[in-house]
């Protein structure tokens, strides 16, 4: 009980600084309607083409803007010295890893509605009948996705070359993850029903579990010094 | 010891390659092409092998911090990455005349590629990181996660491909013949011989680089 109070603690504080400065999530909206635009002038007006790229087309709006957002998860502890306070709070360290896992997720899911609607607008998709088994995907995309980048971006926030590495670290591990939401989603959008795709789900709830249970149990020793 | 080794790792060497190229029977329909997997497989075998050991390796060297653990780890990724190396690169060359291109999104060049790319960033943040200790600790936990993504990988990309191709051609049959089992059997063995030389130096070098550090 006394985990998740200090996972919640965490996570609480940082929803109140975004909510407060809404730095990540200013940015991050203006930088998904430039992917938008970006996308379009790639590929061009034909509505046909788009269509057909739509969910690779979507996923890699998350991811992009999922990098810019995780990337920066510990960077807000830099000032002031956060980070040795983080260090020096006493008690088991993966609630940290858990609260900020849980601010990463809200974040995300955040941009991932905002990328949705900015897709339907521009697109002109009608997701609304779609919505329920797309939230689904999305969801366990997200997990799966946000796992592994709080962990990498706790280990990358010390780093030298931080913006670098941090990608050419997650990337090629997310590609489990990445194939599976984007032939769901693929399968979604085409109105099959989440039966269909039911191998790729399996994929991905598995997927969230290990990253999950594999990052609780070393974060502690990313988190040493 | 080591020097030992290396002689015995050149003597199966060569003996993998005569048998290789002059034991091995000429493939009826591939023609001598073929005789590329004698390194081929025995290459991607050698690449598990070495990332499984990066992952034993990795464990053992949070559970009890030693840095012999931690220089096993290093080398057996370094040996890793060339070797999926030599694999992507031979699967290439014998693609080309077989397939007709060299490169193909089938199922098992895709996972060993991505295997690649994520086993270079192990390298890349290893590099990047200065201070000796934490380098092994953040290393050692991505060896952890990237090997429990083996599966995951393996498991997506059959079927993001086999839902519309059927799977690699290389699929050893039941009816191969006992003088190529036989032959591939030796290269496991060269190439089992060589990963350990290269770890084994590998290993004695970063011990020596430490000692010249501290």
């Amino acid at each position: 009980m006394r985990f998740v109070r200090r996972a919640w603690i965490l996570a609480w504080k940082d929803l109140t600084i975004e909510w407060r400065a809404k730095e990540t999530l200013n940015s991050l909206f203006f930088f998904a309607l430039l992917l938008i635009f970006l996308f379009q002038f790639a590929l061009g007006p034909d509505r046909e083409r788009l269509s057909a790229a739509l969910p690779g087309l979507l996923w890699l709006g998350f991811i992009l803007s999922g990098l810019l957002g995780l990337g920066r998860t510990f960077v807000v502890e830099r000032e002031n010295d956060c980070w040795e306070a983080l260090l020096l709070a006493p008690g088991d360290k993966s609630a940290i890893y858990v609260g900020k896992l849980a601010g990463n997720l809200l974040l995300m899911l955040v941009v991932e509605a905002m990328l949705l609607v900015l897709f339907g607008v521009f697109f002109n998709l009608d997701l609304v009948p779609v919505l329920p088994a797309l939230a689904v995907v999305i969801g366990l995309g997200t997990v799966g996705f946000a796992a592994i980048g709080t962990l990498f971006a706790a280990m990358t926030s010390q780093v030298r070359a931080r913006e670098l590495l941090f990608p050419v670290l997650l990337l090629p591990v997310q590609v489990p993850v990445l194939l599976a939401t984007v032939k769901a989603t693929e399968a979604v959008l085409l109105g099959e029903p989440l039966g269909a795709v039911a191998h790729w789900l399996k994929l991905l709830v598995a997927a969230d579990v290990v990253y999950v249970a594999v990052s609780v149990l070393t974060f502690d020793f990313v988190l040493e010094g | 010891m080591i020097r030992g080794l290396g002689a015995v790792t050149v003597l199966a060497l060569a003996a993998g390659l005569v048998a290789g190229l002059g034991l091995a029977p000429r493939e009826a329909t591939q023609g001598n092409v073929q005789r590329i997997m004698y390194l081929h497989v025995p290459s991607v075998w050698v690449a598990y092998l070495a990332f499984a050991v990066v992952f034993v390796a990795s464990i053992a060297y949070l559970a009890k911090r030693a840095d012999a653990a931690d220089r096993l780890a290093h080398a057996s990724a370094e040996v890793g990455v060339v070797f999926t190396g030599i694999t992507i690169a031979t699967g290439s060359i014998w693609g080309k005349p077989t397939w007709g291109t060299w490169w193909t999104w089938d199922a098992r060049l895709t996972s060993v590629s991505i295997l690649f790319v994520m086993y270079l960033g192990y390298l890349l943040l290893r590099g990047m990181i200065d201070d000796r200790e934490r380098g092994a600790r953040y290393a050692a936990v991505l060896g952890i996660v990237a090997a429990f993504n083996i599966p995951l990988v393996h498991f997506s990309v059959i079927w993001w491909r086999t839902l519309h191709q059927p799977p690699s051609l290389m699929k050893p049959g039941p009816g191969m013949p006992l003088v190529i089992v036989t032959v591939l059997l030796v290269n496991f063995v060269a190439f089992s011989l060589l990963y350990a030389y290269f770890v084994v130096k590998r290993v004695h070098l970063l011990r020596r680089e430490a000692e010249a550090a501290s």
